[in-house]
């Protein structure tokens, strides 16, 4: 009871803290900006890209839609919002302990792995709104703004179209595993957030992480090939793979589960971390 | 069923016998019981220890933050916890919180043991530990919502505001903290101490940064949760003064170490005490001194003021002793106690 108690308590903090809106506000204003300048130059945008296939292909149909500006939005921010996950979640226990409230809650009736999941579990609540939220502006608003319509896909095979009424379930399932990815990165930072005193450390490493993998991820060194498929960075636009035909089901699923992995490995670290730390601050 | 049928099968003799017997088995159990309850009877009357602290000890690396310490809190008790800076108070209280994990050592409240019985005792526990922080993005009311909504007990919304008024933050409770100054975030800590009502308090330096008046608030609300409430108070503070005029039990710690404990009152009023006598004339004063039979060491002499070191009977004997000299007493006052008597054990 207690428990809940307390996980209502961290949405409450969550809500009331400025640092919460920075994420929201920022996917806002970014989209805002690609829908305005879509809206404005999109057309041009589009002959662009599809100048290449021209030769061989005619398109014949409204090409710039909902679900192609969606799909673009996603592609260019599913990078930036770990940033702006990780500025929450890196803040969850480090912030507490930097303000010392943390003292506070430690002499309260829960237990310590209690007030750790606690927090999790608003931070993934709050994972799950922002991405929400930018799923609607990307999409909703999208489609409002740019009618519906076929989704023409870029992707490692070159160019696939998806008929309108099958796009949906693809936008479903790629952002029930984007937000896989994302509650990877909500952990990851608050697994750091336990061996900080102070919010920006964990917010820093866990960009720096990113960064690092990311960059390991993308190096064709034959050293590194062996550890590739292992780093989680390997895994998170593993959305994508929604939007190939056919649905390529096993590397889906080892994505899922080599997150799922890390998901679990790093909160048993910060489990055993926040059970034996010394609160001192 | 079977008592009665055996009953039945003996001769009216036997019976009698029978009936005699479980007459003096029945004495015997009534005398057995009136034992047991004289004994229930002397064991509650025995002190009830709240917190038992057994040769804790607490290491930083290298570091003996707490080195050994022991000492018992009964209830009822306001229990000054005394100490410099650095001799190891604040991480025997943040270890009697299960804030930090001992080294070494055993630490009972309530009986149990509180690396076993964490959330027992916490539920009944109210604490400010250094200073009261709080968040500062909400309002006071809503930060003792906060705190209130875990501390194991239902508290209605109406109690929140009781207790704002109680600790005078009334008018303010909308305010968001980072608009509050120290003595009202010490404040709003006592109200968190108190929302659940708990059996036992435990402030760790809860006057620092108050003005006058917030100290004395602060020492009478100690008192009135003392007297009135029958609460326990484990009180750590600085102000020396503070603690000889609240505590009834104290411990003084130094370098990690238990150097003295006991009733406040038998520790300070073992040995003589240092009583400065203003007269209107010291030399003379001085001569009634030194040719009395008394045996008095005259410490100094400041401005006709001598400090006597004296028992606390010999007082009146040397009043006395003054007036028959013709000498004019104006005022007869004991130096501070507990300062002295602190200074002393710390060896400064």
């Amino acid at each position: 009871m207690i428990f809940w108690k307390n996980t209502y308590n961290e949405l409450v903090k969550i809500a009331a803290k400025p640092r919460s809106y920075i994420g929201i506000g920022a996917i806002t204003l970014i989209i805002g900006i690609i829908l305005f300048a879509m809206f404005l130059d999109g057309q041009e945008f589009i002959s662009f890209i599809t100048a290449s296939f021209e030769q061989s292909l005619s398109f014949e149909g409204k090409i710039l839609n909902g679900n192609l500006v969606a799909f673009i939005i996603l592609q260019m921010l599913i990078i930036h919002v770990p940033l702006l996950i990780a500025l929450v979640t890196g803040d969850l226990i480090s912030g507490e302990a930097a303000m010392g409230t943390i003292r506070l809650l430690a002499t309260k009736p829960i237990s310590r792995t209690g007030i750790l999941f606690s927090k999790y579990i608003a931070g993934c609540a709050y994972t799950l709104i922002m991405l929400a939220w930018m799923m609607f502006l990307a999409l909703i608003v999208g489609k409002i703004l740019f009618g519906t319509g076929d989704l023409i896909a870029l992707n490692s095979n070159g160019l696939v179209i998806f008929k309108e009424e099958d796009v949906a379930w693809r936008f479903a399932c790629g952002f029930s595993l984007s937000f896989l990815s994302m509650i990877m990165i909500a952990t990851l930072s608050l697994t750091l957030s336990c061996f900080s005193d102070n919010s920006i450390g964990p917010i820093v490493s866990t960009m720096a992480i990113i960064i690092l993998f990311t960059i390991i991820s993308n190096l064709e060194l034959s050293v590194l090939q062996n550890i590739r498929p292992y780093l989680f960075t390997d895994h998170m636009a593993a959305w994508r793979n929604f939007f190939e035909d056919p649905i390529p089901v096993a590397k889906i699923l080892k994505s899922c589960g080599i997150l799922i992995l890390h998901i679990i490995g790093l909160l048993s670290i910060a489990v055993l971390k926040f059970n034996k730390k010394d609160i001192l601050s | 069923m079977i008592q009665f049928s055996l009953l039945f099968e003996f001769d009216m003799s036997s019976k009698r016998r029978f009936l005699r017997l479980i007459s003096f088995l029945s004495l015997i159990h009534f005398h057995i019981i009136r034992i047991f309850s004289g004994r229930f009877e002397f064991e509650m009357q025995e002190e009830e220890k709240i917190i038992e602290v057994s040769h804790l000890v607490k290491c930083f690396g290298k570091f003996k933050a707490v080195d050994d310490a022991s000492f018992n809190v009964f209830r009822g008790d306001v229990y000054g916890f005394l100490g410099p800076n650095g001799a190891g108070k604040s991480t025997t209280i943040r270890a009697i919180l299960s804030l930090i994990k001992p080294t070494s050592g055993q630490i009972k409240v309530f009986n149990r043991d509180i690396s076993t019985h964490r959330k027992y005792i916490l539920q009944r526990i109210g604490c400010i530990v250094e200073k009261p922080d709080f968040y500062n993005y909400l309002s006071a009311e809503k930060n003792l919502e906060v705190f209130a909504r875990i501390s194991g007990v239902a508290i209605p919304k109406k109690k929140v505001h009781e207790i704002i008024e109680f600790v005078g933050l009334k008018g303010r409770e909308k305010d968001k903290l980072r608009s509050f100054s120290h003595g009202m975030k010490q404040r709003l800590g006592i109200a968190q101490t108190l929302i659940h009502d708990p059996e036992l308090i435990i402030l760790d330096e809860p006057t620092t940064g108050l003005d006058p008046q917030g100290i004395i608030d602060i020492r009478n609300l100690i008192l009135q949760l003392k007297n009135e409430r029958n609460k326990t108070v484990l009180l750590s503070s600085h102000i020396l003064s503070e603690i000889e005029l609240i505590a009834n039990r104290m411990v003084i710690i130094n370098k990690g170490k238990t150097i003295a404990q006991g009733l406040v009152n038998d520790l300070l009023n073992a040995g003589d005490l240092i009583v400065s006598f203003h007269v209107d004339d010291g030399i003379k004063a001085k001569q009634v001194i030194e040719s009395s039979s008394l045996k008095l060491l005259i410490e100094s002499i400041e401005n006709n003021h001598l400090f006597v070191q004296i028992s606390r009977e010999k007082i009146p004997i040397l009043n006395k002793m003054f007036c028959d000299s013709g000498i004019q007493v104006f005022s007869i006052e004991a130096k501070r106690k507990l300062e002295d008597y602190f200074l002393k054990l710390i060896g400064t």
